[in-house]
């Protein structure tokens, strides 16, 4: 599984970007709703985030999922770390604890 | 058997459950990409269980994911998911 192209590009993309949503369309023109929800709640939150569309590459859109062992899209990754998809991520807000993890990291101001 | 029957058997057999919601949720994304003639595409599932004692939400989630990895391979393209244990479960109901 590790030989597999894509991943190579995954890890280099989760390492060089401290936010990283993998999702279906970009920040500015989300094309599915899960993916929408996520991009509202990083931007409340307030951090920068890069957005990678996999529908435009289907490699990139089958590696992820493997790369991840999760089936579905948006993927969130904070620093080289699966954080979740869209439930997980807004639970997270909805509790406080992704405002907690990113200023732990010092991605937003505390 | 619907595709919902099919999800809460499964789940049902894997997690013991203490509580179980499955929603069809197709008709919300009537329309949508991934959506399809007939529904039976988008769905809400609430999961109670004992099982997920010590799990994280992700290790939650795949669980849940592995049960239904045929299903999510197959006409099912969206999958919503709380899962919580019993006493989680309790704390937000009361």
């Amino acid at each position: 599984m590790s030989d597999n192209p894509v991943f190579a590009r995954i890890r280099q993309d989760i390492t060089e970007n401290p936010v990283v949503l993998y999702m279906k369309g970009t920040p500015i023109f989300p094309q599915c709703g899960f993916s929408s929800t996520v991009v509202q709640i990083l931007s409340r939150v307030g951090v920068k985030f890069k957005g990678i569309d996999i529908l435009t590459d289907p490699s990139l859109r089958e590696g992820i999922k493997s790369f991840s062992d999760w089936p579905t899209i948006p993927q969130l990754y904070v620093q080289g770390e699966f954080v979740g998809g869209c439930d997980i991520v807004r639970e997270m807000f909805e509790s406080g604890e992704l405002q907690t993890l990113l200023s732990e990291k010092g991605l937003v101001a505390a | 058997m619907t595709m919902a029957d099919t999800i809460r058997t499964k789940l049902e057999a894997a997690l013991a459950p203490a509580r179980l919601e499955v929603i069809d949720e197709s008709h919300k994304h009537a329309g949508h990409a991934g959506a399809q003639p007939g529904g039976e595409s988008h769905f809400h599932v609430t999961v109670v269980s004992a099982a997920f004692a010590g799990l994280n939400r992700v290790a939650r989630h795949r669980l849940v994911n592995t049960t239904l990895a045929a299903e999510l391979a197959g006409s099912v393209h969206a999958l919503a998911l709380e899962t919580r244990l019993p006493e989680e479960d309790q704390a937000r109901r009361t």
